[in-house]
């Protein structure tokens, strides 16, 4: 039988982030950084079955919430990449994790705690991500008959909060997803979508969707990765 | 590497695959007279967004969104012309 996921929380910036957790009494613990923005609310699902698929193999795994994501209590407005970053190595020290996993967007935040091991999938450059939804506010605003320019978006974030396809974006977060890129880290496991895992990029659908062959893939992978490098 | 305007075509068909959900086999028998915009339901308005972002990614073109007009999405073959149009320049 499967253990069963449970909610462990870590501390950053005065609140109580939540993790989900599985197996966390194994040897190898790998902290799972989701997409960001709506790329983690179209493929959660997903990750949760091969963190499932992970303890079936005996290997844990934790899926944090960011600061200001999912349930956390912090505000997204007061965010940015740099905040995301000592979060994720707040929840790496305090959760005792031994490997560190990133997909997507993930992999701008995922590189202080050099000591361990990381594996990446799929990462996204900041601007692309911006520019997704800088689209998408200016799609919606066409619609209700606004019209608005990525000039005058880019222009307003500086003095204070966008409102971005849904997400309430701060100045910085915005400054600093404009020129965000995957920084180089040693040592970093690079994953092709489609050429090392077999699976469909779940994270631009529009609509949130499941598939159990790909989250299988993944904790194939990520337990043999994981089981050649510490932990 | 620069793209090859031959294969920009095959590019498009993956990103219809991977970015709208639509079946590979329905993307696969498409022709340039294919209509997109009004005949897939899953091309809305909003998803236009993503497409042109992994469009300028896996294509590495940029995309000028003053560009696009509502004609880009008509069909099939209005969508890859605009593709290698920008790949050549």
């Amino acid at each position: 039988m499967s253990p069963r996921p449970e909610y462990r929380s870590y501390q950053f910036a005065g609140h109580d982030e939540n993790a989900l957790c599985l197996g966390m009494g194994a040897s190898r613990r790998i902290l799972i950084i989701p997409p960001l923005f709506d790329e983690m609310n179209r493929c959660r699902r997903m990750l949760v079955q091969a963190m499932r698929g992970l303890a079936d193999r005996g290997v844990g795994a934790l899926l944090i919430d960011l600061p200001g994501c999912n349930e956390s209590p912090a505000a997204l407005a007061d965010q940015s990449l740099s905040t995301w970053r000592e979060a994720v190595t707040a929840a790496a020290a305090q959760l005792e994790a031994t490997h560190i996993a990133a997909l997507r967007g993930g992999a701008l935040v995922d590189d202080g705690a050099p000591h361990l091991p990381h594996w990446r999938l799929a990462p996204a450059k900041g601007s692309s991500l911006l520019k997704t939804m800088i689209r998408t506010r200016i799609a919606g605003d066409k619609e209700a008959g606004k019209t608005t320019s990525e000039a005058g978006l880019i222009e307003a974030a500086r003095d204070g909060p966008v409102e971005l396809a849904g997400n309430v974006l701060g100045p910085a977060m915005v400054a600093e997803l404009a020129t965000a890129a995957p920084d180089e880290i040693a040592p970093v496991t690079v994953r092709v979508l489609g050429q090392d895992i077999a699976g469909s990029p779940l994270w631009l659908r529009a609509e949130p969707q499941d598939d159990p062959a790909m989250s299988a893939a993944l904790a194939d992978d990520l337990d043999r990765w994981s089981a050649s490098c510490g932990g | 590497m620069p793209f090859v305007p031959d294969s920009v075509e095959t590019t498009i068909r993956e990103l219809l695959v991977d970015v709208l959900g639509v079946a590979p086999a329905t993307v696969a028998a498409m022709t340039d007279d294919t209509p997109l915009f009004g005949a897939l339901p899953e091309l809305d308005s909003m998803a236009v967004a993503g497409l042109l972002t992994e469009m300028e990614d896996r294509l590495e073109i940029m995309i000028d969104d003053d560009d696009i007009d509502g004609d880009l999405f008509e069909s099939f073959g209005s969508l890859v012309a605009f593709a290698k149009a920008k790949v050549r320049e």
